[in-house]
Parts: C-alpha cells; structure tokens; sequence
C-alpha cells in the first residue's frame, strides 16, 4: 500500500480486522469510521457482550453500589462492525493474511490491530485456585462474584499482592467494615510500582484504615476444608490465617500465546511495535499492516531513552488506540508518534492517588509540595538530575505542571520553591525492588553469522 | 516575548471607551502571549499560557509574594481564600466547602432548582403590564441577590446597605495609582470595613444557635480541620456574599444580550429547552462575568512560553482573552453553543476554580430558559448597552428590552 | 444512559457531584466515583453534569443502545 490511490481504495473498501474488543479495540474503531474508513470492520473479542469498562470493577462495582453489568462503555459514534464474539484468536497468518479463531474460522484481513488486553495472573495451584472463595478480578464476571462474597459479610478477606488493585479491593473491604489482611511480598504496597517512600506513605493509610497489613511475606498454600471452600492460608513464614475470601492480585499475564509462531515480536512482556504503533516482527523489524494498541503493546517511548514501555493504563490505551486507528488509514508522510506522557490513577482509602510519567525510570524522588502526614502532597521523581515523574495524593490540580517538567526535562529536584512547602524537601533514593523480582526468563535466541542470515526466533517460553 | 512592543493595549482594554467590545485589543494582546508592561509587571492573554500558569504551584495569591506590594483595599483585613496560597486556602475552601457541596454536603446546589424556579418565576410575573424591561434592575440583579442572601443568612431588606459597600469595592478592584483617584482606593477600603463589621455583626447572632443558612453553619459546625476563626467567617462570608451575585449578574444579563443578538439561536433555545446546558457554557466562554484575575504574584522564577518572569512580579491573567485564543478554539469569536470540547477559562481553573459555579451555572440555565420562554418577542432598545465601569467584572449596567416589537 | 469518565484527566473539581450527586460521588476530597449507567431519570442532571466538567472527562454515550453486538455472531 505505497500510492496514494491504493490507499484511498483501502479507505474506501478494505478489511480491517481488530482482535480484542475492549477499550482499545472500540476507541480505535470508532476512531476508524471518524477518519473516514469505509471498508468493512470486524470486532474479534473472546468475552461475550459489549465493550465495557473495567476500573469501575475494584471500586465501585465492590462496594455495592453498581453492578458488574452496567459498566458497559458509551459509544462515541457508530461503527458499523461485524462482531465475532465469544472465541479467542489463537493464530495470525501473516503471509495469508488471516487471523485464526479457536473454533478453526479463519478471517482475512488487509490490516489488523491487536488489542487482545491482559488477563488477571491466577493463583500458581490450579487445585487451590478453584477452590471456592478464592478470586481474581478482571472480568465483570470476576466482579461479580466477589462483589457476591463481600455482600455475604465474611469473617476475613485475605487480599494477596499490594499492588494497586489488591489496595483497592483491600479499601473497600474497609468501606463495607470486612477485616482484611493484605500479604505482599514487598517491602511495602505500592512498591513495585512507586518505589519505597510512597510504599511506606501507602502502608501507613494501609494500617490506619484498619488493614492487617503483613509486608516481605509470600502466601504458600490456600486450604480449603471439606466443601471444597477456602478457610486458610499459609505463609512462608510459617504462620496460618483463617479467612472465607481471598483475592488473588498478583498482576496481569498479557495476551499474546496466540501469537507464538506468527512471527511477531511478541513474548511475556507485551506486542513491541513502534511510536506509530505498528508492531516489530521477531528480528525488530516493522511490519507493515500490523497495528497494536492498549495494555498488550510494548512501545518506545523518546523521553525515557527510546526504551521499550508497557502499560497498563487507560488512558495511554485510549491515546493508542487514536494513533494506531490514524496511522492504519494514512500514508507514511502523514502518520502520528504516540508521544503522550503517561497518566495513572487509583482511588483507595478516601485518597486520589494520581501520577505522571515513569516512575520506576528513576533514581529519587522528594516531596515538592504538601504534607505527607496530611496525605494531601506531590513526590516528583527524577533520573540523573531531570523530573521523570511525579506522583500526586489528593493534590492531582498540579500534576499538568509536572508533565510540562517531564517534557522539557526540567532539571530534578525541582529548584524553586512553592507556597506550599512540605517539612523534608531532601531527595532520597527511589528504591524499586531489586532486579530478581523483576527478572523473566529469556524468550528468544538468536541465529546465524553473516549479516544476511542473522535472525531471531522465539524460545520456548511458559507463563 | 518580553518585549513592550504595544504598551497601549492594556491601557485602552482598561478604559472604559472599550468596555462594550474589549474583544478586538484582546486579539491585540495575544500578539504577545507574557507581555512585560512598563511597571514591571507581566499581562497573559493566550490559553494556554493561562492555563499553565493557573496550575503551576509557583504562582501566588498572596499579596505579600509580590515584589512592590500594591495599593490593597483588603485593608489588612484577614483575606478570604481566593488570595490566600496552600495549604491555608485548601483549609479554608474545605471549611467553606463542607457546607455548600461534596463531599460532605453533596446535594445542596442541585435541590435547590425547585425554589430558583420559583425566584425566577415571581420576578418575571412582575414584568406584567411594564412596557420596559431592565433586565439588570427587573431581574438579573434580585434573583441572584435574593438566593446568596438565603443561603448566607443574611437579610434581604438589608440589600440597599451592602449594595453601595459592594459597588465600592467592585470599583476599586482595578485600582490603578497612576491614572485613578485616590478615593476609587480609599471609598473601597473602606467599604469592605463597612461590610466586615455588618457581617461580624450578623455572625455574633450566629454563635451558639445553629440554623441551616451557611453563617450559622460557619459559626457552629466542627469539622475535621476544626472551626474557622471569626475573622475567618466573616472574611469568607464577604468573598460569596460579592462573588455570589457579581458574576451570576453578569453572566444573566450577557446571556440575554447574546441571545438578542442572535435570534436563531434564541428561537432554537424556545424549541429545545436542552439546549441551555451547553449554551451557557458557551457563553463562560464568549460573554464570561469575569474576564481579568487582576493580580497574581510569582512566588518563584517562572517559565512560561518564552519567557522567565522572575520572582516576586505581578501577573495579570486575561482570562476573557484565553477563551477567545484562535489556537484553542475554532473560530473563537462565533456564538455556538453546539461547540464541542468547550474548556473555556470562564470559571478559571485550577485550585482556585469559581467556588460557586455550579450556583451559577444553574441560576443561569434557570434564568435564561424562563425568560426565554416567557417574554413575548423581545428586543433591545439600545445596542451596545451601557456597561458598568469595571473591566474585570464585565457586564451591561442596564439592559432594557421592550416586548411584542415586530 | 452511558457514561464513561476519563479519571485520567479528571482534577477532581468535582462539579459532576454538585449537579447530578446521584451519578457522580465524591470518594474523600478529590477521588471521584461515578455510576457508569444512571437511570434515565437522572438524564438532565447528568448532561448538566457532562457540560460543566472543566476538563471534559465525562463521555455521554452518543448512540443510546444502537448498533449493539448482534448476539447471533457469538458462538
């Protein structure tokens, strides 16, 4: 598709095939019809239903007040697709150009973008997994069944990693007035992603909600009694805690098996693919017709050193799905970078915890505004001597400020002063998790000797 | 951009000579995004420099961060929060707050359109048998007048007392030494001193018995962050007292303005009483009740567009101008209220965003829709109308309108 | 009706919670939660709520149910 005619003709009748129908997948194809893609516009989703929208299923869909099945999101416009729902891709056929479903149909395309999201990380025993009582949430049928076991007034939710999402649910346990022990084998919540000294800010609102808080601690087993239903869990340290209820939030695993031998550069950590979005082959080179976007795309990112960023962030899938959707209608000279700085937020214990850029691509962080105590405050974080980052508590009127310093690498700490100043405006280390905690095995080996035969193929890899 | 190369064009968008169509010097201003003025001090015009600025946590309300402090007409008086920097103003907007919106007092402002309807009914019932109306005297003026005395607890037969203190501290707001009489300065000092003690006054009653109107709760109410003083009350009092009826003014009778100058519009309001959500909307950004925000103070060096204004300057933010920047807003100087994307500065933004605007914003829909749907083929009598003096609270002094006109 | 807010650009104004408090609720003083389909009885105060959002989070489905999924494509 290189002259301008072939690509008014793709606008005019081409195929376009989006596998995944989430956010990402919706926003882009209603971003399609808005550029002017007439062709025909298939919607491949492996849950059954409309699109609909998932933070609202840690909050308020827990505590009662909506319902897992109300959360279905509003359209922009029409978009007048095929929607093949309910099956899962388990192939692309790039030299045929079809993208395989599990039950053997096969669909052809011209382009396609993949936005087959992430799935919630099961429990590592799938015997105690299926024990009853024991969750994940991702789904609105996930959703669904815990808001069930909460309205049930158990004795104890046990919630496991303290990560945003495990936070979240461990908060509304506290709203509904549920005992809850959160296990994270952090030093603190929030860790990973935030680093030490809001971890320790995050354990602090943790405890003073009432939340059995137990850091450094790794759950080894979940016991079910005779019934099949979970009753306790054991730690590593050798210690038991009875509960009715355990949520398992250890993360997200991204979707990308189904493309195990389609030659893509796709692996445990996501889809890579360019500023354009279209995704790398196996040797890292760009494709053509193939477009990613959302949670499962691993994009450069020139602020943070061309490095390779994944996210699992809703706005930063909504911004994708706008650029891949543009770039999949235009020509080389006219086609956008995804460029935004990213944006994150979660709601937990009464606090809008908000942030801007990378954290984790840092080396400090200092309080720049506000109290800590007060929980009302904004961290910036830095990497050699520039603002990477910031992160606000109940203070989100400022961040647009910091993104600006994100963006002219304005120099880290911040110099100038502000009204409101907090007590310690000392820079301290960021302190992530070491690299052990981070580390994944190989996913690919490299091939051959002279320039011409150098090629990448994938390793075996399990999950 | 630090050039002086139009010293004029904040001069003659302050006389009054301009105050009917500023819109034009505005377009002027905009030449130069941060312009350093001759005094030193630095005027903003463009969206997004205005919208920067208005979330960069170096730019001060405080008087006492500028460099060459102005001529004040606080009078040393205890500020309210709207020149007041964190973290004392986010205590004293929370204190206010608890008692006029969410968190704490969620449905306040949207259980009140029964009786606004009620106000604004009465008000146009008196329109019965006049050949002329003023809309400014005949009901922009009242009907907001009338809800901000009930919700302070504050007599309404008490109007004609603060309506003179408020006139003289609205005139001394754009206090300008060089070119004003001392007096415009003076009679507003000591206005706002009137005010304090008559609403110190009212507030003493207050102390001990608790009632439902926002003084009393002010004066007996707890809180998490504890009881404000005395001087804190009455300072935050005087604030909504004028902010509560100043603006809503304004932006009524521009709304009435704008809709008589485009009756297709007007008609479609009549045929699709929706349509007054994003109308007036449209109008905070055309016609905005507020368009300067006098002064703000750097409290550190800061860098906007090309410029570093340095620490301690005074800021003049044309908000007016910022809603009307071409590179933000598609064919800025048109009225559509189908205009989509309207983020306009007409509430400003950032921490100190209108405490009152949703008030506002529902007395307008309120009031232009029934007047809209109630007056019989109306019509200015002079166009453009007489304006009040000031140029940061803008709008027509008296706008009459005749009805039945062909 | 659907609604959808962008809590990515939301500041926390909490104008939303002012006009519609049945669909929008502040959670503390800043953290917004919201009932992302308000019963049609709430639809003024919700289009109120939408217009006078300062950074335009809030996105009012503009289809109203059409061009749903055809439940005969899923298998």
């Amino acid at each position: 598709m290189t002259s301008a005619d072939n690509l008014r003709a793709f606008k005019r009748d081409g195929r376009i095939v989006v596998v995944g129908a989430s956010l990402a997948g919706l926003r882009a194809a209603e971003a399609l019809r808005d550029e002017g893609f007439t062709g025909s516009l298939t919607m491949i989703g492996d849950e059954l239903g409309e699109p609909y929208d998932r933070p609202p299923l840690s909050k308020q869909v827990l505590t009662g007040w909506v319902s897992a099945g109300d959360t279905t999101l509003p359209r922009r416009r029409d978009i007048n697709a095929e929607w093949l729902l309910g099956v899962p891709a388990s192939g692309l056929d790039l030299a045929t150009n079809h993208v395989r479903l599990a039950d053997g149909r096969e669909i052809p395309f011209d382009r396609v973008l993949i936005s087959t999201g992430v799935r919630a990380r099961p429990w590592f025993v799938e015997s105690e997994a299926a024990l009853d009582g024991v969750f994940v949430v991702r789904t609105r049928e996930h959703a669904e069944g815990l808001q069930r076991a909460l309205a049930a007034g158990p004795s104890r939710v046990l919630v496991i990693g303290a990560g945003f999402t495990g936070s979240e649910i461990a908060s509304i346990c506290r709203e509904r007035d549920i005992p809850v022990t959160v296990a994270e084998l952090a030093p603190a919540p929030l860790v990973g992603a935030l680093g030490a000294m809001i971890g320790d800010v995050a354990a602090d609102m943790q405890r003073a909600h009432g939340v059995d808080l137990r850091c450094g601690v790794k759950v080894t087993r979940l016991e079910g009694d005779a019934q099949g239903r979970f009753r306790r869990a054991h730690f590593d340290d050798g210690s038991t805690i009875d509960a009715d209820v355990a949520v398992v939030a250890l993360g997200g695993i991204r979707n990308t098996e189904w493309l195990r031998d389609s030659g893509l550069a796709a692996g445990v950590w996501g889809i890579a693919c360019d500023t354009g979005c279209r995704a790398l082959d196996l040797n890292g080179l760009i494709t053509d017709d193939i477009f990613v976007a959302g949670d499962v795309a691993r994009c450069p990112n020139p602020i943070y050193e061309y490095r390779l960023i994944s996210l699992e962030h809703w706005a930063n899938a909504v911004e994708q799905a706008q650029v891949a959707a543009h770039n999949m209608v235009s020509g080389q000279a006219d086609r956008w970078p995804h460029l935004s700085i990213p944006v994150f937020w979660s709601i937990q214990f009464g606090v809008n915890i908000k942030s801007v850029g990378v954290p984790t691509f840092a080396d400090e962080v200092v309080v720049s505004q506000g109290s800590v105590s007060d929980r009302r405050f904004v961290a910036a974080y830095g990497y050699r001597g520039r603002v990477t980052a910031a992160v606000s508590f109940n203070n989100a009127k400022w961040l647009d400020h910091y993104r600006k310093l994100i963006e002219t690498a304005a120099p880290f700490p911040p110099p100038c002063p502000t009204p409101d100043q907090p007590v310690d405006m000392k820079p301290v280390p960021v302190d992530f998790p070491g690299p052990t905690l981070l580390a994944q095995g190989a996913t690919v080996v490299v091939t051959g000797h002279d320039p011409g035969e150098r090629r990448v193929t994938a390793a075996q890899y399990h999950r | 951009m630090t050039t002086t190369e139009m010293p004029g064009t904040l001069r003659r968008i302050l006389d009054y000579s301009s105050r009917a169509d500023p819109y034009p010097l505005y377009a002027e201003l905009r030449e130069t995004p941060v312009a350093r003025q001759e005094d030193g001090s630095y005027v903003v015009s463009t969206y997004r420099e205005l919208t920067q600025l208005l979330h960069d946590p170096h730019l001060s309300s405080d008087v006492r961060n500028l460099a060459r402090p102005m001529p004040s007409a606080e009078g040393g008086g205890t500020p309210a929060f709207i020149n007041v920097d964190p973290p004392e103003h986010d205590r004293l907007r929370r204190m206010a707050m608890r008692h006029f919106g969410p968190p704490h007092t969620p449905g306040m402002v949207a259980g009140m359109q029964g009786d606004l309807t009620a106000i604004v009914s009465g008000l146009i019932d008196d329109f019965a048998g006049k050949e002329q109306i003023d809309i400014v005297d005949d009901f922009a003026y009242p009907f907001p007048v009338t809800v901000i005395c009930h919700l302070l607890g504050v007599p309404r037969e008490d109007e004609p007392r603060f309506r003179l203190w408020v006139n003289d501290i609205i005139n001394s707001i754009d206090y300008d030494p060089k070119i004003d009489p001392k007096e415009k300065l003076e009679n507003g000092v000591r206005a706002r001193q009137d005010l304090r003690e008559y609403i110190g006054g009212l507030l003493e009653q207050r102390h001990g018995r608790p009632g439902d109107d926002l003084l009393s709760r002010l004066a007996n109410d707890d809180g998490p962050d504890g009881r404000m003083t005395d001087a804190e009350i009455v300072a935050t009092a005087n604030l909504l007292l004028i902010a509560g009826h100043e603006t809503t003014v304004n932006l009524i009778t521009n709304g009435m303005l704008t809709l008589l100058r485009h009756p297709e519009v007007l008609q479609r309001l009549r045929d699709e009483p929706g349509l007054v959500v994003p109308l007036v909307e449209e109008l905070l950004r055309y016609e905005p009740p507020v368009h300067i925000i006098p002064w703000r103070a750097a409290y550190s060096d800061i860098a906007v567009g090309d410029t570093v204004i340095p620490k301690g300057s005074q800021i003049m933010l044309m908000l007016a101008s910022g809603s009307r920047d071409p590179n933000r807003f598609h064919d800025p100087d048109r009225f559509d209220p189908d205009r989509r994307d309207n983020q306009h500065l007409g509430f400003g933004s950032g921490i100190h965003l209108c405490f009152g605007g949703p008030l506002a914003r529902l007395e307008t829909q309120i009031a232009l829709t029934e007047l809209v749907r109630r007056l019989d083929r109306p019509s200015l009598v002079t166009d453009p109308p007489p304006y009040r003096r000031s140029p940061v609270l803008r709008g027509p002094i008296h706008l009459n309108v005749e009805q039945g006109a062909g | 009706m659907r609604i959808v807010v962008d809590l990515s650009r939301c500041e926390g104004y909490a104008q939303c919670a002012f006009l519609a408090p049945d669909a929008f609720r502040m959670h503390g003083e800043e953290a917004l939660m919201y009932d992302p389909n308000p019963d049609d009885a709430q639809r003024e105060q919700v289009l109120r709520a939408a217009a006078a959002c300062p950074v335009q989070a809030i996105l009012v489905d503009q289809l109203e149910g059409r061009d749903v999924p055809a439940e005969a494509s899923a298998s």
